[in-house]
């Protein structure tokens, strides 16, 4: 396969960027992206250019590392990350432009790489559960009912890669808080954090400059785990709860 | 003693909402079904002008007497007004300052464009604006009389008619209704979801009342202008 790159090459966070042009030639359709943007770096090399650089880790859809907005779709058009999308999606002789995640709260770094700790600081402010030190507690000391224990997992799917926000036009970080937030309050071992959690996370998301959500949807479309829009219901659902039973404390 | 281990103090209940998205979008939420709700009840009255003028100025001079005699003369109407007023107010201000918000969290556009959600997701912003600017020009045009020619305070049904009776004001009012349709149709499902009463098993009833509530009051508006131009209504 021969294909036409258009790639935004940006030096640093502060150097304005452009798109530029690309022919990469030999592709296999079995390649993935990423080792067909491999194999456009190890000519860039040889030639003495500057490689683009993008993010990329386990290479097997579960890290959340890769971050390319390809022809506009987050990870492009199929439900899976960048590193899994294969070059047989794509024709001989396409166009492809390879963006990075846009948002004020995901800064450039360079090229199509970008800051994300944004998303840690969202998980320092609440996403964890307080548990005391010492020896492993027995197993089966705390039930959890099958529902909730399902209903967690559905939302600890999320790998954190950013595609809702790349997706959102508003840059809303909603889907990301809500997953996280929700797959810790539905647990029991959650519950004495329950309040404290989802006001403390969406008050760091909002303070770190995401915007509003206005439930376009383009989130739940672009997660490649699957996060259901209704997650973000169900965190305003306990962002509500929480303001009510703050306010009887 | 005092513990060290207490945690700061929370901000008010009041202070969070108003400093957060999600507390902005509730006062959306809930100022937005407030005025969803006298909608529905202005349109029903609307309806009465297919009835003749004596119904229809009957009605309008019932809505001055509400509550007497525990209320005086117009200040069921004054109350309902000033609770319109707020809301209005309270969901351009909040919608205004997201929209900033939202416009600053994404400063870089993509290069390839592409369509993005649907029609009345898209146009909620100037669909807001153009409805705001609606109730101006309709306050003027049939509450103060002052745009409307040929217009007599106390005769709502002939003042009714008068106004359909020109162009400018079909035009104006049809596609203010046709923008309010598609504003309730993202607007009622949206604010469900913010109010966190959507789920899974729940959304196909929410989508259906709000396409419904859009269909019947778009339709319910309109319904007058048109019953004046076809005649029905003079």
């Amino acid at each position: 396969m021969k294909l036409t790159l258009r790639v935004w090459r940006q030096k640093d966070t502060r150097a304005p960027g452009a798109m530029e042009e690309y022919d990469v030639d030999g592709v296999s359709p079995d390649m993935s992206f990423l080792e067909m943007l491999d194999t456009l770096n190890e000519r860039l090399t040889l030639e003495g250019a500057d490689p683009v650089a993008f993010d990329h880790d386990c290479r097997e859809g579960i890290c959340g590392a890769c971050s390319l907005v390809i022809n506009g779709d987050a990870h492009g058009r199929e439900r899976t990350t960048a590193c899994q999308l294969h070059m047989r999606s794509f024709r001989d002789g396409d166009t492809i432009d390879v963006e990075p995640w846009r948002a004020a709260a995901f800064p450039v770094v360079r090229d199509l790489v970008v800051d994300r700790s944004a998303f840690d600081r969202i998980i320092q402010a609440g996403g964890y559960v307080s548990v005391p030190t010492g020896a492993a507690p027995e197993a089966h000391a705390t039930p959890v009912p099958k529902a909730a224990a399902d209903l967690a997992f559905e939302h600890a799917e999320c790998i954190g890669c950013g595609a809702c926000v790349a997706a959102c036009p508003n840059g809303s970080a909603m889907l990301f808080t809500s997953a996280k937030v929700n797959h810790l309050n539905v647990l029991p071992q959650g519950a004495p954090e329950r309040e404290t959690r989802v006001l403390d996370m969406v008050a760091q998301m909002d303070a770190e400059g995401f915007g509003g959500c206005t439930l376009t949807g383009e989130c739940a479309t672009a997660c490649p785990k699957g996060i259901p829009l209704m997650s973000i219901t169900s965190m305003n659902k306990e962002w509500l709860r929480a303001n009510r039973k703050v306010s009887r404390n | 003693m005092a513990l060290a281990t207490r945690p700061d103090r929370r901000p008010t209940v009041v202070r969070t909402v108003w400093d957060s998205t999600l507390g902005k979008k509730t006062i959306m939420a809930v100022s937005g079904l407030v005025m969803l709700s006298f909608l529905v009840v202005h349109m029903f009255g609307n309806l009465k002008i297919f009835f003749g003028p004596g119904t229809f100025n009957g009605y309008a001079h019932w809505l001055r007497t509400v509550g007497e005699p525990f209320l005086h003369y117009e200040w069921a109407l004054w109350i309902i007004r000033t609770g319109l007023v707020v809301a209005v107010i309270a969901h351009a201000v909040c919608a205004y300052q997201l929209s900033r918000r939202d416009l600053r969290a994404r400063p870089v556009g993509y290069a390839h464009r592409k369509a993005r959600a649907s029609y009345a997701t898209r146009t909620m912003r100037w669909g807001g604006v153009i409805l705001g600017l609606f109730i101006v020009w309709h306050l003027l045009d049939l509450t103060t009389l002052t745009v409307n020619r040929n217009a007599e305070p106390g005769h709502p049904y002939e003042n009714v008619v008068a106004t359909f009776h020109t162009w400018y004001g079909d035009v104006i009012y049809i596609v203010a209704m046709l923008a309010l349709g598609l504003h309730i149709r993202h607007g009622f499902w949206s604010a469900a979801q913010t109010l966190g009463a959507g789920s899974r098993t729940r959304d196909r009833v929410l989508k259906a009342t709000a396409n419904g509530l859009a269909l019947v009051l778009t339709a319910g508006f309109i319904a007058v202008p048109v019953g004046v131009m076809t005649g029905i209504v003079s």
